[in-house]
């Protein structure tokens, strides 16, 4: 019957009628993210950080610069390299997270916010003095660490780099050992 | 008095509303009348498979993320499908599952965009394609528990997926699972039985089974026109020879049939999703893979139903850690050489419809 289909398509409407919007007025209301969400800014530890730079060769694009010099010596881990720059280059990076896969010392992590935005492209480049005044809230994207304790960086407090770690902190007895003179 | 008439070139894209993205058609009209298309493509030539030589086999899911962006799951699925095969990699059942279910929502995702986008191009502007969002917007909160991102999604890897999905991704899929059933019967009473759009596509552009077998067309335009062939039950890849499902297929092969042969996918993919859930098991989502894969010499040839098509991607190998060649077979390319068969002979305004029901991507036609 003609009219059916237009009555069919009009009960549609009518009950969209009767529901709450769904838009989402945005930046006076926001949706949470996930704590998973890989976000534009970076969460950096220089405590943690090598200068390894495994970080910048898995990127594929190549967009982190780092700059180290060798720097003091300590018994017990070794030679320390000092971070000169570490700069990442947010206008081209497409935050897939490989440099935060290939870290293996847990010193970069995915960030949790999205309003990075600038007005001109050199101010997209991160650079080291950012990152290491930046707020520490790390996703926990690719952290099961973080994951594990049900950190979320949207709501729990900034993390310092002495919680971040895939392992337990060394008891002040592990330190006094020293691989040096076993 | 006769009038003289003579047909008029026209140029519609690439900047155009109905073109779905940068796409151009050069058409020749005879009065409302299509007599000639000549589709002009390459303004989102980003050298894909050449930037793809370049790059390490991991780095290389990132690039197919671009592909097709609004199925990238489908996109990641082919490629380490075919890294895998190249290299003799076994993914653990987990991730297996985890990845069909990826991909099955992904589809559902796509078709969503086709279902409000083809009506935007019927006419409703954008009430119904707000509709198709709202849906489409919870699987990509889906996505965004399970990989952290929305689009680009880069969850997979030679070996399984990155990471397991989190404690809250579960009760979440469950939800949706019994939400989208109606929502799906909230757009049929929308479209499904709605005189104006019945005149508009039945019996409109009509593509018979013969030629698109005979242009190697793939994916539901293909089953539209009542071809039983999906790949998922022609050449079972990962676990879809564990879960039950049907094909719907078409009878005519016009505009109408290539809409319902995609609602009803929906279905069947949420069928599959609810199977896979039941089945998963605990257990590791990766196997013991390098960072830097390095496949022996030869080459290998890996093929999946994504939403728009058969997707394929040959790799050929030289022992190195970056693919030698990666040739991509992009369902939305092939699909696009029908167009002069399926336009000719009918009306300007049907051209849009009919261009729409194609669903194509830029991204991947480009590539
Ligand atoms: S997120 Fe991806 S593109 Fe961005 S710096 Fe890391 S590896 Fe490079
Ligand atoms: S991979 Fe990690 S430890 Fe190495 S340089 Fe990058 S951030 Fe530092």
């Amino acid at each position: 019957m003609y009219g059916l289909g237009i009555l069919q398509g009009l009960t549609v409407t009518f009950k969209n009628l009767m529901r709450k919007p769904f838009t989402i007025q945005y930046p006076e209301e926001r949706i949470p993210q996930h704590p998973r969400f890989r976000g534009e800014e970076f969460t950096w530890y220089e405590e943690r950080c090598t200068g390894c730079a495994s970080c910048a060769k898995y990127c594929p694009l190549g967009i982190i610069k780092i700059v180290t010099h060798p720097g003091k010596t300590n018994m017990q881990e070794g030679d320390y390299y000092a971070i000169d720059v570490f700069d990442i280059d947010i206008g081209r990076c497409m935050f897939c997270g490989l440099c935060v896969e290939a870290c293996p010392y847990d010193a970069l992590f995915m960030g949790s916010g999205f309003e990075e935005g600038q007005y001109r492209r050199q101010d997209l480049v991160i650079p080291v003095d950012r990152l290491r005044k930046a707020s520490k809230r790390p996703s926990t994207w690719f952290r099961p660490q973080l994951e594990d304790k049900g950190y979320n960086p949207h709501t729990g407090k900034e993390l310092s780099w002495r919680q971040v770690g895939r392992h337990q902190q060394p008891s002040q007895e592990d330190l006094k050992e020293k691989w040096a003179e076993r | 008095m006769t009038l003289k008439t003579e047909p008029v070139t026209i140029n519609i894209g690439p900047q155009h509303p109905s073109t779905h993205g940068v796409f151009r058609m050069r058409v020749t009209f005879d009065g409302e009348v299509v007599v000639d298309v000549e589709p002009v493509l390459g303004y989102l030539h980003r050298g894909s498979e050449k930037l793809a030589e370049e790059r390490t086999y991991t780095q290389v899911v990132t690039l197919t993320d671009r592909l097709d962006y609004v199925a990238s799951m489908s996109n990641n699925l082919a490629y380490v499908l075919t890294v895998e095969k190249l290299a003799g990699i076994k993914p653990p059942d987990r991730a297996m599952y985890l990845r069909v279910i990826a991909a099955e929502l992904m589809r559902i995702a796509s078709h969503l965009v086709f279902t409000g986008f083809w009506l935007n191009d019927l006419g409703a502007l954008a009430t119904p394609l707000m509709y198709c969002f709202r849906e489409r917007e919870k699987i990509l909160d889906l996505f965004e528990m399970l990989c952290g991102a929305r689009i680009t999604l880069s969850y997979m890897r030679p070996g399984g997926v990155f990471q397991d999905a989190p404690e809250d991704f579960w009760p979440a899929l469950h939800r949706f699972l019994e939400e989208m059933p109606n929502y799906i019967d909230e757009y049929e009473g929308l479209i499904t039985g709605n005189e104006i759009v019945l005149v508009r596509a039945k019996n409109v552009g009509i593509l018979s089974a013969e030629k698109a077998v005979n242009s190697s067309i793939s994916g539901p335009i293909l089953r539209a026109s009542g071809v039983e062939w999906d790949l998922r039950k022609a050449d079972p890849y990962e676990i879809y020879d564990r879960v039950k499902f049907n094909i719907p297929f078409g009878g005519v092969g016009d505009n109408f049939d290539r809409y319902f042969v995609r609602v009803q996918e929906m279905r069947e993919s949420l069928k599959i999703i609810e199977q896979c859930v039941e089945q998963v098991e605990p257990g590791p989502v990766r196997s013991e893979v390098p960072f830097l894969v390095r496949p022996p010499k030869g080459e290998a040839y890996g093929r999946v139903e994504a939403p728009k098509g058969e997707l394929g991607f040959y790799l050929v190998s030289d022992g190195g850690i970056a693919p030698y060649r990666c040739k991509i077979r992009s369902p939305s390319f092939i699909n696009l050489t029908i167009l002069r068969d399926i336009l000719v002979g009918w009306k300007l305004a049907d051209m849009i419809v009919t261009f729409g029901t194609i669903d194509i991507n830029m991204g991947e036609v480009d590539r």
